[in-house]
């Protein structure tokens, strides 16, 4: 920091040497993955000497992954559409009539649910769900675009609260209804915080675990973490195939992660600082 | 005016209606339930008043919940802030290939914390012994996970594993938030690295500070997938959490009121902690 544009070698050292520590596990996750029987055995640390390509196969298989990656793949799209259309409509209706005291309280009513935790409402809203037919994957997305609203509007108002009204005005001098401002002027306005918004709850609802546990009994709707719940617990003698499957479903966040990773990053980190 | 008005109500209104009916209600259900002797599939069932809080501060189960919760929570948040907080400082550095390293230690944050419990569930029974051995601790040879008195340290090493990547994030994102000059300025004064950490970074980041602290306590507190992937609440009932607790109780035990007693109580301590940490901190914020 002292001499800008100059590397610190030492600190570079140490960074380096601290992500083995990131790298280990999932280098370990792999090399399993690809393993046969026998070289579980007699090499914990090595490459594999077959590299076994139908543990992958096999996984694919017997998880029925194409199924559980649909179901997570709707849910996780689903609601990150519901959410930036639902709670941005509300967090802009709440950080422009912030003086108005139905608002305000809204505003409290919803941030205060970020600390109830889940179990409180886990046990009724199972008998809630069930009694409505909402066990399914609408249900499941129903249920994360709320539980995901508090924070959601938290983050959303801090930010429309800096956006300027001028533009708004303006366009309302020019006939244009409160609607026509939202969708027209404000929401591309707030590009950058839907993505920052999109990111968190996608990765929220993909690796979620405890909503599908307690949501959902059919087995065809089973998302891509309860299918390595049920998984583990029948096959937790095979390691080589239940690391193809762990691998089988973090793949695609990956994948989106690999592309996206400085714009995923800057997303989470522009969220933090408004 | 008035139109303008009807239309922001409006605006609000889906939202609203889904989170009262889906949050409000279901919470305000839990809470009566609580006063009830439901076991959760039955149709009949009797209001008991106070007596499942009675009971429950006399189930060992339960203090040994929370027992385990606390000390876990308090290890996890203490570790995932020092950590990251120095990881920060090193991404923050004039280092090389600075973007590679942001994106390698932000990876844990994406990755399921159920599969992540699954990997080291592995690596706890199978490899880490291999070294423990190699060090000659008898302790260190075995699956710690296995171990009734050190089992929770194996299951704070994986929270504080994964926790660090989105702390690390946000501290960055506080860091950049200072402005060089005033380290300029520090240096013509001849400040140490050691002084400017803490008469200049520190009180500078001390928002992040705050959110990050609640942030982690907060998910600490609520521990669950980990404890399903990692020992399933054992050995014993030596790693089980609150919601660990909750759950099968609630579910398999047929506790459903008594369970949602429990829920009530681990609320108002959430919410409680919460308040007092946000309190806290932001005091501190201010004196800096």
């Amino acid at each position: 920091m002292k001499v800008r544009g100059k590397t610190n070698w030492m600190v570079t050292i140490f960074i380096a040497l601290g992500t083995l520590f990131i790298l280990f596990p999932l280098y370990m996750a792999i090399t399993i993955s690809l393993k046969n029987q026998q070289d579980m055995l007699t090499s914990v640390f090595g490459l594999p000497t077959h590299w076994r390509f139908e543990n992958f196969t096999e996984a694919i298989r017997m998880t029925n992954f194409f199924r559980a990656f649909g179901n997570s793949a709707f849910v996780t799209l689903a609601t990150a559409v519901l959410t930036l259309l639902t709670n941005s409509l509300v967090a802009y209706a709440i950080a422009r009539n912030m003086n108005h005291k139905f608002f305000k309280g809204l505003y409290f009513y919803f941030i205060s649910a970020m600390f109830i935790p889940f179990p409180i409402i886990m046990l009724p809203i199972v008998k809630l769900t069930s009694a409505m037919g909402m066990t399914n994957l609408v249900g499941l997305t129903i249920l994360h675009t709320v539980y995901g609203l508090a924070f959601n509007v938290f983050v959303y108002v801090g930010y429309i609260r800096s956006i300027p009204t001028a533009l708004e005005e303006a366009a309302r001098v020019d006939g244009a209804s409160t609607w026509g401002t939202f969708w027209r002027i404000i929401f591309p306005l707030m590009m950058p915080i839907n993505a920052t918004v999109g990111i968190l709850i996608c990765l929220s609802t993909y690796n979620d675990f405890l909503l599908p546990l307690v949501i959902i009994s059919d087995q065809s709707m089973y998302t891509l973490p309860l299918v390595q719940y049920i998984f583990q617990g029948q096959f937790n003698t095979e390691f080589n195939l239940a690391f193809a499957s762990y691998l089988l479903a973090m793949l695609p966040m990956i994948l989106v992660y690999v592309f996206a990773q400085k714009w995923i990053i800057n997303g989470v980190t522009q969220g933090a600082v408004k | 005016m008035a139109r303008r008005r009807a239309a922001f109500y409006w605006m609000t209104i889906p939202a609203v209606v889904l989170f009262f009916l889906f949050h409000t209600f279901p919470a305000l259900q839990g809470v009566y339930y609580s006063f009830t002797n439901w076991n959760g599939f039955g149709d009949h069932y009797d209001f008991i008043g106070f007596k499942n809080y009675y009971y429950l501060f006399q189930d060992s189960n339960v203090w040994n919940a929370y027992g385990f919760t606390f000390k876990f929570a308090v290890v996890a948040t203490i570790f995932i802030n020092i950590i990251s907080l120095l990881i920060a400082l090193g991404l923050n550095a004039s280092i090389k290939a600075r973007n590679f390293f942001r994106a390698v230690y932000f990876l844990p944050n994406i990755l399921s914390v159920l599969i992540v419990g699954y990997i080291f569930n592995y690596l706890f029974s199978n490899v880490f012994p291999i070294w423990g051995a190699h060090l000659g601790s008898d302790t260190l040879a075995g699956n710690i996970l296995g171990n009734e008195k050190f089992a929770w340290l194996g299951v704070s090493f994986v929270a504080v594993w994964q926790g660090i990547a989105f702390n690390t994030i946000l501290y960055l994102s506080g860091l950049q938030t200072i402005p060089t000059d005033i380290y300029e300025a520090s240096n013509l004064d001849g400040a140490s690295k050691w002084q400017e950490f803490w008469k200049i970074t520190f009180p500078m980041i001390a928002p992040f500070f705050t959110i990050n602290m609640v942030l982690a306590m907060k998910n600490s507190l609520m521990v669950f997938d980990l404890i399903v992937a990692l020992t399933n609440g054992g050995p014993g009932r030596a790693t089980q959490s609150i919601s660990h607790l909750i759950y099968t109780g609630g579910f398999e035990g047929g506790e459903f009121a008594y369970q949602s007693a429990n829920s009530v109580i681990y609320f108002i301590v959430i919410a409680l902690i919460s308040i007092i940490q946000i309190r806290f901190l932001q005091r501190r914020e201010t004196d800096m």
